[in-house]
């Protein structure tokens, strides 16, 4: 069977850009098959595991729920071009000296959400991160680490303010 | 999975997504998508066309009415999140939303979509049934408005018509002396309820006067534990033996279906266990 296509045009970190695609093709497959972006990791794709996670105007979203089709005009923000620009530096960082990666497959997504939440809530407690990092577990050992290197964050960024 | 494959259209006008809707037998509405596609990338839903309302004009909007607040649509759990006039006016549903999903479906998710859905195990649609909220409709015989109680028709089954598309949501603002309940047991926070409960009770000093609660994740859709509620009135809100009483009523409301979290005994004795503790927290 024929797909049926159409049309799109965005800005993926920072570039705009043109496609025409298969209505179906949900957003991660837009940016690993159509833009060789492979930093958005496919796990479960129904939502669940979050690795996925990143940014559409401005919103941390699960790439696999988003159609391409659906972001005409929007503006898209990977974990490409957040590491691109520097703003994951101290994340990065943290999740390296806290050994906070596990088996890596969720590592993408969880440093997208983990950056949105120092973004937001800069006073985050532990139980906090939890809750928010809720969305992105996926199944190996206990986010412990993960927990330590993000709260370290908060804490580096509150001694700086 | 992938979705199989399927035409899509992104609609300017009411009109024009209602037409749409007509044009195939197997057309559905897209909002927020969460739902909606992880059952396509699933194919367990694999519709001809997808009607992407995205663009329709007054759907965004949470407003304030004479009697209420007014919620379009497209608003989403993350909007109502952070919305006051939600907690000031339909504080039930500003009670409700921290327990909707995870941060990312809740940024793209939405109150029409999430109500039009009905899930047995999602919080909305025992919040509006608890609240008699007002659900508004257009279809292709105009607009019509109807309350909760008769929109809810069993699994995944509602009074939307092929052709229909839910435009908005009304909530009626608290009267004095109500207050509202929400529990929720949950494996995983921000997953579909084990069991949870959604209520609004009318209290003078500290004895309850009326109830009406409703369950989800118990039975095809929010179920109204009217034995339960009548039990309740006259009810002291801290005296837990007597509260404990009362909430026996619930063995005559609920025969709970079981699922994958849990059989029907469980889910009964956590239906108590959660309404005596949503009540001890009022007293």
């Amino acid at each position: 069977m024929q797909d049926n296509r159409c049309s799109v045009s965005l800005t993926v970190n920072g570039q705009q850009l043109s496609r025409d695609i298969p209505s179906r093709m949900h957003l991660v497959d837009f940016l690993r098959e159509e833009l060789g972006l492979t930093g958005s990791h496919l796990g479960c794709e129904h939502g669940v595991c979050g690795a996925c996670s990143l940014f559409v105007n401005g919103k941390l979203v699960r790439g696999c729920l988003v159609l391409a089709a659906q972001l005409q005009g929007a503006e898209v923000k990977t974990i490409e071009g957040l590491s691109d620009s520097g703003e994951l530096d101290s994340l990065q960082r943290a999740f390296l000296k806290h050994n906070a990666l596990q088996c890596g497959f969720c590592t993408p997504g969880m440093i997208a959400t983990a950056y949105d939440l120092v973004k937001n809530n800069p006073k985050a407690s532990r139980e906090d991160i939890r809750d928010y990092i809720s969305g992105n577990y996926c199944r190996c050992t206990g986010y412990q680490a993960i927990v330590d290197a993000i709260e370290s964050v908060i804490i580096e960024q509150g001694v700086q303010q | 999975m992938k979705a199989a494959s399927f035409q899509y259209e992104r609609p300017q006008s009411l009109l024009q997504a209602i037409s749409l809707l007509a044009s195939t037998d197997d057309a559905r509405v897209l909002a927020g998508g969460q739902s909606l596609l992880p059952a396509m990338n699933m194919r367990l839903a694999s519709p001809d066309l997808l009607v992407d309302i995205q663009d329709l004009p007054g759907l965004k909007a949470i407003e304030e009415t004479s009697d209420g607040i007014r919620l379009g649509a497209l608003v989403t759990h993350g909007e109502i999140h952070a919305s006051t006039l939600v907690k000031n006016k339909a504080p039930l549903l500003a009670m409700a939303v921290p327990y909707v999903a995870h941060v990312g479906i809740r940024n793209r998710g939405t109150i029409g979509g999430s109500i039009s859905l009905a899930d047995p195990a999602a919080e909305y649609p025992a919040v509006a049934v608890a609240t008699n909220a007002v659900i508004e409709i257009h279809g292709q015989n105009g607009l019509r408005r109807i309350s909760s109680a008769g929109f809810f028709k069993g699994l995944y089954a509602t009074d939307l018509q092929p052709t229909d598309i839910l435009t908005a949501v009304e909530f009626f603002k608290p009267k004095p002396n109500e207050r509202f309940i929400f529990e929720e047991f949950a494996r995983r926070k921000g997953d579909y309820a084990t069991v949870g409960l959604a209520g609004s009770v009318t209290v003078t000093s500290n004895v309850i006067q009326s109830a009406q609660i409703a369950f989800f994740a118990v039975g095809t859709q929010p179920v109204l534990v009217t034995h339960t509620c009548e039990a309740l009135k006259g009810c002291e809100l801290s005296s837990k033996e007597g509260l404990q009483k009362a909430v026996q009523a619930l063995e005559d409301d609920l025969d709970p279906m079981p699922d994958l979290q849990a059989n029907r005994y469980t889910k009964l004795h956590l239906a108590k266990t959660l309404l005596v503790r949503a009540l001890l927290k009022e007293g």
